[in-house]
């Protein structure tokens, strides 16, 4: 066997390559993006980028019908978008195993909150694995497929950002082999859910859980590590290397299967020590299921419900202990937050809104980070999609001096992935809401991936390109004008213009990603501060670009003078285009 | 907690290739014949935010987090992002860092102030402290980009592990258009 280190996301692609899965559909989402990213490597594998997670699902169902193994990957709030054909995929159960890998985020790193998916699998009635480590990762995608088949149902596999984003040592083992080819098989009373079908499918749903209730307690996923009897602890998933950091004498239920739960194991393991804990991150999941057996446990009256646990809080909520640090740091120091690139389409058109006042209704991406100070310029962020459609709402209950102040705004790929529905619904029901749509050619916040507006597949081959204008126009939108947010006067008038028509119009700001993998990003000379010009007015501190620094103490009066860093600034100008006292140059000859 | 685990704490800001280094950090140490993990956040993080990445490393390691308090080494690549997770270093542990201000948004701004004299503080309170010019080295190397092969050579000199498994790491993880100023940055990191 190989040994290699490989990322949790790593090795479900890994795992999906051996178990031979045949399709793999996903849309980006942290922590769980690099999946796609890797299984694309292996190349029976057909792996391609949804436009949404709901579409992503539904065509790795259709290659299950063909009697393919397939898989669907996306974060938890993905899991949201995909709940509906999830539900029924339940009932139907698969042809070819099907595997839908989805990635929580306690801490909420780079997510809106932090649901606890394990509930999707209670809800939806079907089985869910966690591996605690990169290894798991792998083995357990590959046991998903059997699972899947051997009790005709959907698996899921939950990962999280530690164990997505974390590497460790893997085996390598070979693909499997002999798997049936695909081919068309009519089985109307198992696929097509009319209400006389899914009668008859829903108790085949209920034994089913039992039946994987009573199989899993004798299988290596569920194990007992045995140890000081004093103390037992129920755990899973990255829950258990912390818990077994903390407390390595003690005895321990290791659970691979977090869905159904082996209640005999956990019986005979809560027999069998003094006193029971469950370590678990988010909600008490295990806990409760483990309580209504009649265990008496702790577990979330002193562990946290809220963020991802860690070594130290597991210590200091069991052990009521804190760890006293060698060193501090006895200063309020400043924060770090993420920044728009330097040379970001994001940066004018924020700049702008906030110029006008506009009431944002955001949505999910880089340009997010417009709701930070200095930016501020941004009023609401709810879910992917909902830029447009809170826009409809607020509009509706203005009165009419306060209405054109309502702008949505969203990314093109968050357009494309739910967003479309929300600009059909504010023309549809007449709202005069103004809608922007960010195009730079990329879903940016997850790594720059493409999506069916940038032209390219996940494969890198080159795709058909959506014609954002007439897919507007084709809604009913009249007003649909194109914009470079980079140059600002343009973008002012624009918007302005937009705003006061009383009926629905759409602004594409198109501007490539700085980070866009295909070369297409536009780069010009970096620009320089004149000193003789610049008087410190800290205008182009406001833009809150990276590549603008500031020299205390600078210029005549001594009230300090901007300063461009030449090897990020990337030659936008929109800073030139903010100065009133023309500070900012282009050195002669660049 | 657990016996005989060692571990890094990387500090730095995103876009600094604390990523790559905290790879070919992994790659060694699992060459070494050790159990390896290491965690990250990437995502929101990246745009120039504050990164870290935990390396753990043993007979068999658990948690992929080090508990606070408990790195043995502290490797910066940036002083402020150095002297903020100052606290995770143990009792009697090492900093490594790369002796370089890059102002945070808020600093940048002119809301917040940059902290005075972080070297100093960092001295005061731990004796093993070694600090490197990584810009000035990664320009002699040929390529500024390479800041992040000179602070693993300054760290190799800290870790018991033979040149040759670096060596070999850097060859596997490196893109060969790079690997050469990449190995000239390696040894003059090493030489700091």
């Amino acid at each position: 066997m190989k040994k290699t280190i490989l990322s949790g996301n790593e090795a479900i692609a890994r795992g999906a390559h051996e178990a031979g899965v045949r399709v793999a559909s996903a849309y980006p989402g942290t922590p769980s993006t690099e999946i796609l990213e890797n299984i694309v490597q292996y190349r029976e594998i057909d792996a391609s980028w949804a436009p949404n997670e709901k579409v992503a699902l539904e065509v790795a169902i259709g290659a299950s019908f063909g009697g393919a193994r397939a898989m669907a990957t996306m974060k938890h709030v993905g899991l949201n978008v995909a709940a509906d054909p999830l539900f029924t995929l339940s009932y139907i159960g698969v042809r070819g195993g099907l595997v839908l890998v989805v990635a929580d985020d306690p801490e909420m790193h780079s997510s809106q909150d932090e649901q606890d998916s394990r509930n999707y699998a209670k809800f939806a009635k079907v089985p869910m694995l966690e591996p605690a480590d990169s290894e798991e990762a792998r083995l357990f995608t590959r046991i998903g497929y059997e699972i899947s088949e051997q009790f005709d149902t959907p698996v899921l596999l939950r990962s999280n950002t530690r164990l997505s984003h974390g590497k460790s040592i893997v085996n390598l083992e070979d693909p499997v082999t002999g798997l049936p080819e695909p081919k068309l098989v009519r089985d109307p009373g198992k696929l097509v859910m009319l209400p006389s079908n899914a009668r008859v499918r829903h108790p085949i749903v209920e034994k089913r859980i039992l039946d994987l209730e009573e199989w899993s307690c004798d299988q290596p996923f569920n194990r007992v590590e045995e140890g000081d009897v004093k103390i037992g602890i129920i755990t899973s998933g990255i829950a258990y290397q912390y818990a077994r950091e903390v407390f390595p004498e003690a005895s321990v239920l290791k659970l691979g299967m977090v869905y159904p739960l082996p209640k005999r194991m956990i019986r005979e393991f809560a027999a069998s020590v003094d006193k029971v804990y469950v370590v678990e991150e988010l909600d008490p999941f295990i806990e409760e299921a483990v309580r209504a057996m009649g265990i008496e446990v702790t577990g979330k009256d002193v562990l946290p419900v809220c963020g991802e646990l860690t070594p130290e809080r597991v210590d200091r909520a069991v052990n009521g202990t804190s760890a006293v640090t060698a060193y501090t740091v006895n200063e309020k120091l400043p924060g770090r937050p993420p920044m728009m690139c330097p040379g970001c389409g994001h940066r004018g058109i924020f700049h702008v809104l906030k110029q006008l006042g506009a009431f944002v209704t955001g949505d999910i991406g880089c340009y997010t980070l417009a709701a930070l100070p200095p930016l501020s310029a941004m009023d609401s962020c709810v879910c992917m999609g909902a830029g447009i459609s809170n826009a409809t709402g607020v509009a509706k209950v203005l009165p009419e001096s306060e209405r054109q102040k309502v702008v949505g705004v969203m990314g093109d790929s968050t357009f494309l992935h739910t967003g479309i529905n929300s600009l059909m619904d504010l023309v549809y029901n007449k709202s005069t809401a103004t809608v922007v749509i960010l195009d730079n050619a990329a879903t940016g916040m997850t790594g720059r991936q493409d999506n069916p507006s940038t032209g390219y597949t996940l494969k890198g081959d080159a795709a058909p390109v959506v014609d954002l204008e007439n897919l507007c126009r084709a809604l009913g939108v009249k007003h649909v004008r194109t914009i470079d947010p980079n140059d600002i006067e343009l973008t002012r008038a624009t918007m302005q213009e937009m705003m006061a028509i009383p009926e629905p119009s759409v602004v594409i700001a198109r501007r490539v990603c700085m980070l866009e993998r295909h070369g297409n990003a536009e780069r010009t000379a970096p620009l320089v501060v004149l000193e003789d010009k610049c008087v410190g007015c800290r205008a182009c501190q406001k833009i809150c670009c990276p590549a603008i620094s500031w020299r205390e103490g600078a210029g005549e009066k001594g009230k300090g003078q901007a300063v461009v860093d030449a090897l990020l600034c990337t030659g936008c100008k929109v800073c030139e285009q903010v100065c009133k006292f023309d500070a900012f140059g282009v050195i002669d000859g660049e | 907690m657990a016996n005989n685990v060692k571990s890094i704490l990387l500090a730095g800001v995103g876009g600094q290739g604390t990523l790559l280094a905290s790879e070919v950090l992994a790659e060694v140490l699992m060459l070494a014949g050790f159990d390896v993990k290491k965690s990250e956040i990437h995502g929101m993080s990246q745009r120039g935010g504050s990164v870290t990445s935990h390396v753990r490393w043993g007979e068999k390691v658990f948690s992929p987090l080090i508990p606070e308090g408990t790195a043995d080494i502290l490797f910066g690549f940036e002083i402020l992002e150095t002297y903020r997770y100052l606290p995770m270093l143990r009792q009697g542990g090492a900093i490594v860092a790369n002796d370089l201000k890059i102002a945070p948004g808020p600093v940048a701004s002119g809301t917040e102030s940059y902290p005075e004299d972080i070297p100093a503080k960092l001295r005061q309170q731990v004796d093993d402290v070694l600090l490197v010019d990584g810009m000035d080295k990664a320009r002699q190397a040929g390529n500024y980009r390479t800041v992040n092969t000179v602070l693993l050579g300054a760290l190799s000199k800290r870790m018991d592990i033979s040149e040759d498994l670096w060596i070999t790491a850097l060859k596997k993880l490196v893109p060969e258009k790079f690997l050469q100023e990449n190995l000239r940055a390696f040894e003059l990191g090493r030489q700091a």
